[in-house]
Parts: C-alpha cells; sequence; structure tokens
C-alpha cells in the first residue's frame, strides 16, 4: 500500500467512517521479519497474528468521541471494557468520551479473533498500548503543526493535547481531522507509558461498557437478533453423532400453526469438525411454533457407527488401557526398578466424566444472502473461523461473508467452533436468502455439545522410607479434540498433555507419563481449563494420597515436590507447546507456583482447628501461563451433604491489567470448578446422551456454590510478562474440594462428579 | 389477544398455549426476557405477574391474559428495582451478563417480599437461577447491599 492509500484511509477514520464495509486495510501490520526456520511463539503464532495499527482500532469523532474497535468476543471476562481500556489510557483519552464497537470477523484487519486460550489480553495488551501510543501521537504532532511549536514542547494530557509553555490546549476531536493527514508513526518511534503514568491500565476502576445494557435489559445477545422477514428454524439432529436421517414424515409438523416449511439439512459424517451434525429442519413464524413442528415429527435415524458408545462400559475400557504400558510421553531415571526397590506403593485411579459447556445463551445464529453476500449475526469466540466456513460451505469468497458479533451469553469453549452458524446460513440458502434464526433448545445444547473428554488418570508411586516418592508413573486415557479435525491419533495432542499431563514439576528421579490410546466416540471439545481438569484432579489429589500415606501435612509434602524455586524450560519437561508461548519469555517458574501455595495456604489460615465434619483441601496447578492454588474449605453434615463455606485462591497471573475483572473471572471459575466436582455429568448411552436439560445436566447453582470466595492476587510489575485469566482458576477446584473431603470425613473421591458418593457413604455405614 | 405489558396494553395475535416468553421475545420483539431451558429450570425468562416471580417459558399467554406483566425492561421504574440494578453495577456482578435479567427480576421479587433477606432466603430465592459464569458470590453481595439501601 503507498503512501496515498494510507493518509486517504487514515482520513476515513479519523473521521469516524472507520470499518465500512467492504473497506480493507492491510496497513502497519507488516510483522518483524523472522527467519522461516524460527519458532514463533505468542499472538505471532496465531492465525493472522496480531495488528497495532490505530487505524484499524481507532476512530475520532469532530466532537472528541472517541470509538475503539474491540475485536476479541465478549463472553463475560469483560474483553470489550479492558482491552479498549488499555488503548485508551496509551491515547490519553477520558474513559467517560470513548464508545466501544465491536468488531466483525476480519483478521486481515484486526489480527487474530480466536477468543479462547485465555489470551486476549496477553496477546493484545502490548499491540492495544501501541495502538494508543502512536494515534497520541499523532494528535500531538497535529497539535505542534498548528501551533507552529517543536513537537517537545507539546503533551496529550485528558483528551487534550497542552502546549507546555504557553498552557494552550486543543482537545481531540479538533485535532482528528488535521492528525488524520499525518503518517502513523513507526513502531520503534512510539513513546509508551511508564506504568506510574497508567491512568486505567491496573486500577480496576473502569465500569463494565456493557452493565448499563446487562441490567437493563437491552444488551444485545445473538438471540436477540431481529431482522425483518426473518424465519424461525429449530432442527432435529441425529442423536448419535455420525447417525444420518434415513426416513422422515413432516405432515404432522407442517399441520402445526405456523410451521412454514420442513426440510432435511445434510450432515458431515465424522470427523465432521465445526460443520452441522445434519438433520431435519423445522422453519417457522416464530421459535415456539418450530419448537411445537419439531415435536411432531417422525424421523427414523440410522445411528451409524457410534451406536453403541456406552459411558459405563468406556469407563471400563479406559481403566483397562490405564493398566497397561502407553505411549511414552516423558520418562527419566528407571521408574520400574526405583517401583521395584521402593519401601512402599500407593496407587489409585481417577475418573472425570464428559460435562456439557452449557453457557447460559442457548446456541443461535442469525443468516441472510442478499446478492451473493452473507451476512450473519451471532455470538461467536470465532469470528473468522466462522466466516471461512460460513463461506466454504456455501460456495462464496471468504470476502462475500459478513459476520456481526454480538455480546456471548457465555462460551466456555462452545462457541468456538461455529456448527450453529452453518446451520442458520445453509437454511437462509435454501429459503432464498430470506433472514433465518437457528435457535438451539437447551436439549439440543445439552445432547450436542463438543463435550469436554472423559478420562481415567491412573497413578503409581513408590515411597522411600520416609514417605517421600522416589518413582512416579502416570498414565493418562483420555479422547483427543484432534478426533474432530481428521482420523482419530487415538492419544492427546501436544497441547493436551502440556496441560498438566507432562508438566510435573516434581523433583521425583524417577518419573514416567505414559498415554495409552483412547478412540472418540463423540465430538469432543474445548471445556473451560480444557485436560487440565483431568489432569490437576489426578495429580493434585494423589500428592494429597500420598502425603496422607506418609502421614505429612499436604501442603508441606506439595511443596516438597515442587522442590526449590528455579526456572525450568518446559520442554525439558516434555512440554513442547507451553501454551504457545516461548519458553525462555514464560519458563516454569517453580517459585511462583510455591508462592501461590504459600499465600493460599496463609490467607486461609492452613492448619487451624476446625469443628467435626469440616475439612481445608489444597491444591496448585500451572496452566495458561498462570499460577494458581487453592484451599477450599469443606463441611460435610451426618447426611453426607457437602457444602463449601469459604475458597482462599491464590493466582499469580503476571500483572493484572484490570483486576476487579480478574478477581470476577476467579470467582467464577472457583463456582464452576466446584459444579463440575459436584454435579456435572454427561453420560452415553447406546450412543445418545443420556441427559437433556438442567434437571439431570446440573451445575451449580446458589445454594451449592462456594459461600465466600476470597481471590488472592499475587501483585506483579508490568515487566513480567502477562499470564491467561478466564481459565485457570478452574483446575485446582475439583482437587482442592476432594482433598477437603478427605481431611473431613477420611473419604476419598477418585470419580467425578462427587454427587451424592457421601451420602451413599453415609447410608451403607448405618 | 391482549396484554399489559410494563403498563402497556399490547395486543397481537398467537396461539394461546404459546408461552409468555416467545410472546415477548418473537411477536413483541422485548428481548430482555431470556430463553435459557424452557423447563423453568434456569430462571432466565424471570419475569413478574402481578408482582409475582413467575418463569415465563411455561407460563401459557392466555392464563396471563388480564394480569399485570413487569419485565426487565422496567424494571428500574420502581424503587426497589433501580436499588438492585444500581448494586449490580457497584459491585460489578455482570459477568457474560445473560443470565442477569432473570437474576435481578428473582431479586427484585424477593426484596419486595422481603426486605432484609437473610442468606437462607436469599438462597431459597435464587436457587432457580442458573448462572453459568458464577457471578452467585456477587449476587448476594448485591442483594444485600440492595437491602441496605431501604435503610
Amino acid at each position: 500500500m503507498n503512501e496515498f492509500e494510507v493518509i486517504k484511509v487514515s482520513r476515513r477514520a479519523f473521521l469516524g467512517l472507520m470499518g465500512a464495509a467492504g473497506l480493507v486495510l492491510a496497513v502497519g501490520c507488516a510483522r518483524r521479519p523472522s527467519a522461516a526456520a524460527e519458532p514463533k511463539y505468542g499472538a505471532d503464532s496465531m492465525p493472522h497474528g496480531w495488528v497495532d495499527n490505530p487505524l484499524a482500532f481507532v476512530a475520532i469523532a469532530p466532537d472528541g468521541t472517541v470509538t475503539i474497535v474491540c475485536h476479541r468476543g465478549e463472553m463475560g471476562q469483560g474483553v470489550r471494557t479492558s482491552l479498549p481500556m488499555v488503548l485508551a489510557d496509551e491515547l490519553e483519552a477520558d474513559w467517560q468520551r470513548v464508545r466501544v464497537r465491536q468488531a466483525p470477523g476480519d483478521e486481515e484487519r484486526y489480527g487474530n479473533q480466536d477468543t479462547d486460550g485465555s489470551r486476549s489480553m496477553r496477546h493484545f495488551f502490548a499491540p492495544m498500548r501501541r495502538c494508543g501510543a502512536a494515534a497520541r501521537g499523532m494528535l500531538e504532532q497535529a497539535a505542534a503543526a498548528s501551533w507552529g511549536v517543536p513537537i517537545g514542547e507539546v503533551e496529550a494530557i485528558n483528551h487534550e493535547v497542552l502546549h507546555r509553555p504557553t498552557r494552550r490546549r486543543i482537545g481531540y476531536g479538533e485535532l482528528a481531522e488535521a492528525a488524520s493527514h499525518l503518517p502513523v508513526p513507526a513502531r520503534d518511534t512510539l513513546r509508551l507509558k511508564v506504568p506510574a503514568q497508567f491512568r486505567y491500565i491496573g486500577k480496576g476502576e473502569v465500569k463494565l461498557v456493557d452493565g448499563p445494557d446487562i441490567v437493563s435489559g437491552r444488551a444485545q445477545y445473538g438471540i436477540d437478533a431481529h431482522l425483518d422477514g426473518m424465519l424461525y428454524a429449530v432442527i432435529a439432529r441425529p442423536p448419535v453423532y455420525g447417525g444420518t436421517v434415513s426416513a422422515y414424515d413432516a405432515s404432522a409438523a407442517l399441520k402445526v400453526p405456523g410451521v412454514l416449511r420442513v426440510l432435511e439439512i445434510p450432515g458431515t459424517p465424522p470427523p465432521s469438525e465445526f460443520q452441522p451434525l445434519g438433520g431435519i429442519a423445522v422453519i417457522a413464524q416464530n421459535t415456539w411454533a418450530a419448537i411445537q413442528g419439531r415435536q411432531a415429527l417422525k424421523i427414523t435415524w440410522q445411528d451409524g457407527p457410534n451406536r453403541s458408545y456406552d459411558s459405563a462400559a468406556y469407563k471400563a475400557a479406559l481403566e483397562q488401557a490405564a493398566r497397561a504400558p502407553g505411549e511414552v510421553v516423558r520418562d527419566q531415571g528407571d521408574v520400574a526398578a526405583a517401583m521395584a526397590r521402593a519401601a512402599r506403593r500407593v496407587e489409585a485411579e481417577y475418573y472425570i466424566p464428559h460435562m456439557a459447556q452449557a453457557p447460559m445463551e442457548p446456541l443461535c445464529a442469525t443468516a441472510r444472502i442478499v446478492d451473493g453476500r452473507c451476512e450473519v449475526w451471532t455470538a461467536t469466540q470465532a469470528p473468522q473461523v466462522t466466516r471461512e466456513r460460513v463461506a466454504k460451505r456455501l460456495g462464496l469468497p471468504v470476502g462475500s461473508v459478513t459476520v456481526n458479533v454480538t455480546l456471548l451469553g457465555g462460551g466456555f469453549g462452545r462457541r468456538s467452533k461455529p456448527d450453529y452458524v452453518v446451520e442458520a446460513a445453509l437454511l437462509s440458502q435454501a429459503m432464498k436468502g430470506a433472514p433465518v434464526k437457528v435457535t438451539w433448545t437447551r436439549d439440543d445444547d445439552v445432547q450436542h455439545s463438543y463435550y469436554h473428554t472423559v478420562s481415567v488418570e491412573r497413578l503409581e508411586a513408590g515411597l522411600d522410607a520416609a514417605g517421600k516418592p522416589v518413582a512416579w508413573l502416570h498414565r493418562s486415557a483420555a479422547p483427543s479434540i484432534r478426533s474432530i479435525f481428521g482420523a482419530d491419533p487415538g492419544h492427546e495432542a501436544p497441547f493436551e498433555r502440556g496441560m498438566g499431563l507432562a508438566n510435573v514439576p516434581f523433583v521425583i528421579p524417577n518419573l514416567r507419563v505414559e498415554n495409552p490410546e483412547a478412540r472418540a466416540y463423540t465430538r469432543i471439545g474445548w471445556y473451560r481449563s480444557v485436560s487440565n481438569i483431568p489432569h490437576a484432579f489426578a495429580i493434585q489429589s494423589f500428592v494429597a494420597e500420598l502425603a496422607a500415606a506418609a502421614g505429612r501435612d499436604p501442603k508441606d509434602y506439595l511443596l516438597e515436590l515442587i522442590g526449590p524455586p528455579r526456572l525450568i524450560d518446559p520442554r525439558t519437561l516434555a512440554d513442547s507447546w507451553n501454551y504457545t508461548e516461548s519458553p525462555i519469555v514464560y519458563p516454569f517458574d517453580t517459585g511462583r507456583l510455591r508462592r501461590v501455595i504459600e499465600t493460599a495456604a496463609k490467607e486461609a489460615a492452613w492448619g487451624r482447628k476446625l469443628p467435626t465434619g469440616q475439612g481445608l483441601g489444597i491444591a496448585a496447578h500451572y496452566s495458561f501461563v498462570t499460577y494458581t492454588a487453592a484451599v477450599v474449605q469443606v463441611s460435610v453434615s451426618a447426611k453426607g451433604e457437602i457444602a463449601i463455606p469459604r475458597i482462599d485462591i491464590a493466582v499469580d497471573c503476571g500483572p493484572q491489567v484490570n483486576p476487579e475483572r480478574v478477581r470476577s473471572q476467579i470467582e467464577g471459575a472457583c463456582v464452576m470448578g466446584a459444579g463440575n466436582a459436584l454435579l456435572s455429568e454427561i453420560s452415553f448411552k447406546d450412543g445418545r446422551v443420556e441427559q437433556s436439560n438442567f434437571h439431570d445436566y446440573q451445575v451449580a447453582r446458589m445454594n451449592v456454590a462456594p459461600r465466600d470466595i476470597r481471590v488472592h492476587l499475587v501483585a506483579s510489575d508490568f515487566d513480567v510478562p502477562l499470564g491467561g485469566v478466564g481459565e485457570p482458576g478452574v483446575p485446582p477446584i475439583a482437587p482442592a474440594l476432594c482433598n477437603a473431603i478427605f481431611a473431613a470425613t477420611g473419604k476419598r473421591i477418585r470419580r467425578l462428579p462427587i454427587r451424592d458418593q457421601l451420602a451413599a457413604e453415609v447410608s451403607a455405614a448405618r | 389477544m391482549k396484554l399489559e405489558v410494563n403498563g402497556e396494553v399490547r395486543s397481537f395475535d398467537v396461539q394461546p398455549d404459546t408461552p409468555l416468553l416467545w410472546v415477548l421475545r418473537d411477536v413483541l420483539h422485548m428481548t430482555g426476557t431470556k430463553f435459557g431451558c424452557g423447563m423453568a429450570l434456569c430462571g432466565a425468562c424471570t419475569v413478574h405477574v402481578d408482582g409475582q416471580p413467575v418463569r415465563s417459558c411455561i407460563t401459557q399467554v392466555s392464563t396471563v391474559a388480564g394480569k399485570k406483566i413487569t419485565t426487565i425492561e422496567a424494571a428500574g421504574s420502581d424503587e426497589i428495582g433501580k436499588r438492585v440494578q444500581a448494586a449490580w453495577l457497584e459491585l460489578g456482578v455482570p459477568q457474560c451478563g445473560y443470565c442477569q435479567s432473570g437474576q435481578i427480576m428473582s431479586a427484585v421479587a424477593l426484596l419486595k417480599q422481603n426486605p432484609r433477606p437473610q442468606d437462607a432466603d436469599i438462597d431459597q430465592a435464587m436457587s432457580g437461577n442458573i448462572c453459568r459464569c458464577g457471578t452467585y458470590p456477587r449476587i448476594r453481595a448485591a442483594i444485600k447491599r440492595a437491602a441496605e439501601g431501604s435503610r
């Protein structure tokens, strides 16, 4: 792109015309040159990387209103507040005069938009700072030019530029047009703030941009989209993954008042990636008529190869797999010999079932096709992926598809897979381009998720006479997410093994990690914190079991296993993934892991006396390049009912850009972690999901949620690289809870969910 | 059929067994009331019918004709509703926010009936409302904050 185009685009941007349909620019996003062989990390490693071009992200209107684009999806993490806040801070903008606009899917323009992996802030803190600093520099230059003074005499402060010697001021709105004629300053000339100059970053004082809309019902989610002439659809999908329609009778459905049409959507045989499952769609004048019409359908399904998937049998199969050697993930020393010499051996098997993300907003998408262009409105974690899948399925160029991103009523990984959006596009196509809204009922959501994996984790340890482990063997058997993308590899992927399986940081001389084969018979997908859930549950439970076997305090024992503070290159722990981050910039820091354990223990007054039936449990975990440790206080009644009066959770995620939202994310993770442990389970029988709604797929409610959650954030300077926030709170909760139950009752829980296992124990004892 | 919603009489033509939720959302385009489960299991669709909290997803519209319906869009039209909304914002309750319409309608109904709810009262009134983001501790604190505001 030549200079002239840069100016033209920049002028448009500063006049507030940014983002007009079809405006494509690729300015300012040239990457640092890197040799082809050099591995890429962080945002560089993501599709379309990062962009720090202010022309893509900020516009200033003549009245001084600053519009900042948020290109990541808002699903409760506060990103629509926090990312624009970073840009506004460097811009020296007055937050009261900032508006936030949601980007459509367009990674060429904005950089990677996959809102997952706890990396929005981690990957875009620096680019957003540079956007703000560059725009501030342009405003300062424009002011200096208008006054005819040296640039060194002017300074942007709170939405205006000040000429220091004369105390003259000009507002951003007045400067916007002149600034728009200036080139964007080069990246290496930017003058970033020092942390002491931050107005908003690190303070946690900025209120949620969407808060007022949320509490008054005005907030717009995907399901709230409305277009003139819109049709409403629900779909009967094959109850078994890979199943197909062999016959159907729509006559009764078509008699339901309001039903307009019934038609078949072709499915994609497994591995079906992000494509629809297929089935029979009912199109109606409103959602209720469509639901009623679907109930009246008579469909004969061909169930296909997954028809015998049965969770009870599969659990037994995983246990068998975990009792035999598997693919070696990591091997140090000689585990077999050390095990044979050990004074004592301890073994345990842990089971963690499938779970469904079940975000509160059921999946929904609206699509229309006009003049060869498809436009969709939806709540998605992956707008560009959605755009590409819709384009491919409709046979359109990617540029002919617009994905408008609404607020997300929760995501937790489910909304990273756009099968539901492709459905809407296909139905619009079938209806000659008319706008069609596809709504999933809760039953659809619970029965057709991309489920959290199911796993058996088997651990064996050999202890010396003092109770110290001399040998450690961990076998993890769990179907992989990779199975949705291609031929089922039958083994966990490097990114799944890197989630706490391979990279245990324990100082045990003989340590072996294996991954026996496990095949997938349903769609497996990301679920908040992913494989960290089973790995942390097993490892952190087992450490407490070893401590009990050794007659030691579990906190002290855990710290001893972690050993002294040191920086470990994750590659030496057989972790080549490290959450996509550089092993040099983000080594595994056992000092930080120790510190969160010590902090949580201190804040929880670890070791304090509790009444009978109560106990404290501790667990720690490293995930998403963040360190967490939780102390859970549990109370178990005589009837075996479980309550969680308090959780103390310490988090070291590096510097906290918006500490208030960090706290809320960690609180939520404690609740979800407790719900996972206590209640949530998806099971299969005859290939079908046995649960259908919140009566049988149970999640945490207020009466079972932890009552008092105390989040302890480890203070950190802004020169420390950022860690993830959305997910790392989840993994330590289940093991800390089960360790607390052991402390309270002596009963060891090895199978999740806990549900009534203690009550059953009590009644069996009577 | 006629319905009084937020003080305004609205006329429309639907099957009498249509749930109030879908009349509000698809016919009247009042989308603040949310669909979550369709079986009165999650509380996202909570509205007030003559001041009582009701799950609109299982309430046939014909059964509420002639009654006063209040939705989240009008929650701020009285003192208690205003206090609840303010407490929600002050304490930063919402995360994704999707369930919060229903949470607020349940909380307002609780405070109208019981201006000084204890923890057990809050559990009782609010456990029908699911929040997958896990905002329960802040919801509890915000209800207490809103209750204090009446002193």
